[in-house]
């Protein structure tokens, strides 16, 4: 896994991006960048070479289940990991992302542990 | 509707009774008097009648479709109390954050304290080694308090970074909490929106409930099974959803499905 890859994190809240671009930080990653919701995500994943992608559920405009199909949809991003950190916790909508690709999904509250326990494995399933 | 000749045969009647109440009139007969005014203005009261039970009729449907479509029921019923839960929640998880920063707080000021006090009193020794002020076995001493100062900042800066972390996780509360009021806040538009329309059904014009559009909450809930709801809330009916308890339950559901 490289410490240097090009994160994109994705959360209507700027309290929420901080903390994960703060966790990221803490775990090495230090080339991140921030995106409000799906809609504001999605061209700035086309125009820049990002290597992975973190992103919320609930947003406006375009929520993260949205960006996960059209990353999905789009032959230049069908490959990026993308995880979801989000508060939503029905168990249709975890099977939901699943079924639309998601890499890995981890629910709010979470812990520094949980979100580097998620980063390892996504990145070691990448490389095998 | 009357028909034009009815209408003709009813004027003829009215004629005809006006005709007698006038020799009546002249005759002084009061009590023929009384009845023929009675028949006079009968058809009168019969079109009032017929109106006020079509009126009657078309309020009483009204306030029944109002009942059955309307949300307000359901928002008493449920959606409030729910949001008076929501609310609550928030007010305990804005409590625990503040308790959990505060808590790290606490504990870090002393440590910031102890290095403080230690670095000072180990410069001013410094200072005296320097000015050769100092004897072979105050200088021991020194080595040995360096040696002590050099572990303890090592483990305690350790512990300042993990309380710094702490501080730093217990601001998620805004995010969930910011969630969770925007919700109650789609819910007292709802409500708004439901008693305009109640005030509109009370000024008696059905056309203006008819007409409305359809509520946002229509189209919130025809959609509910795959919107975002945010956080789950204790004690709401989120926890009536199949929803996943934590981390571990969505592990294994993921599991379950061959992540």
């Amino acid at each position: 896994m490289d410490k240097g890859m090009k994160i994109l994190i994705v959360d209507d809240f700027s309290t929420m991006r901080r903390i994960i671009k703060n966790l990221l930080r803490e775990l090495g990653f230090n080339n991140t960048t921030e995106a409000d919701d799906g809609s504001t995500a999605l061209p700035m994943l086309k125009n820049g070479s990002f290597d992975f992608v973190v992103t919320d559920w609930n947003m406006p405009n375009m929520e993260g289940i949205a960006l996960l199909r059209a990353i999905r949809a789009d032959p230049a991003l069908q490959k990026l990991p993308v995880l979801m950190v989000t508060a939503e916790a029905k168990r249709e909508q975890i099977i939901e992302a699943a079924e639309a690709g998601v890499n890995g999904y981890i629910v709010k509250p979470f812990t520094a542990e949980t979100l580097k326990e998620k980063i390892d494995k996504i990145f070691e399933r990448l490389e095998s | 509707m009357a028909t034009t000749t009815q209408r003709e045969e009813e004027r003829q009647a009215q004629l005809e009774l006006a005709r007698l109440l006038v020799e009546q009139l002249q005759r002084g007969d009061d009590e023929a008097v009384e009845i023929t005014i009675h028949r006079l203005s009968a058809p009168f009261e019969r079109e009032l009648f017929a109106e006020l039970g079509k009126l009657t009729r078309d309020l009483h449907e009204a306030l029944k479709g109002f009942r059955e479509d309307s949300r307000l029921l359901e928002i008493t019923r449920d959606e409030i109390p729910d949001a008076k839960e929501r609310l609550n929640y928030v007010i305990t998880m804005t409590e625990q954050a503040t308790h959990r920063t505060l808590n790290a707080v606490d504990a870090g000021l002393p440590i910031a304290e102890q290095i403080h006090a230690m670095a000072a009193e180990l410069a001013a020794n410094w200072v005296r080694f320097r000015r050769r002020e100092m004897s072979v076995d105050q200088f021991r001493q020194l080595a040995n308090d360096l040696d002590a100062f050099f572990a303890m900042t090592d483990t305690e800066t350790d512990r300042l970074r993990s309380l710094m972390s702490q501080i730093m996780m217990a601001q998620d509360f805004q995010d969930l909490t910011g969630q969770i009021i925007s919700r109650v806040i789609r819910l007292v538009q709802d409500v708004e929106e439901n008693l305009v329309g109640l005030v509109r059904l009370s000024s008696a014009r059905m056309e203006a409930v008819k007409s409305a559009a359809p509520r946002p909450s229509e189209v919130d809930e025809a959609v509910a099974a795959i919107e975002s709801r945010g956080p789950t809330v204790p004690n709401t009916k989120d926890v009536q959803a199949n929803v996943v308890t934590g981390q571990d339950d969505v592990d294994d559901l993921l599991s379950s499905l061959g992540f």
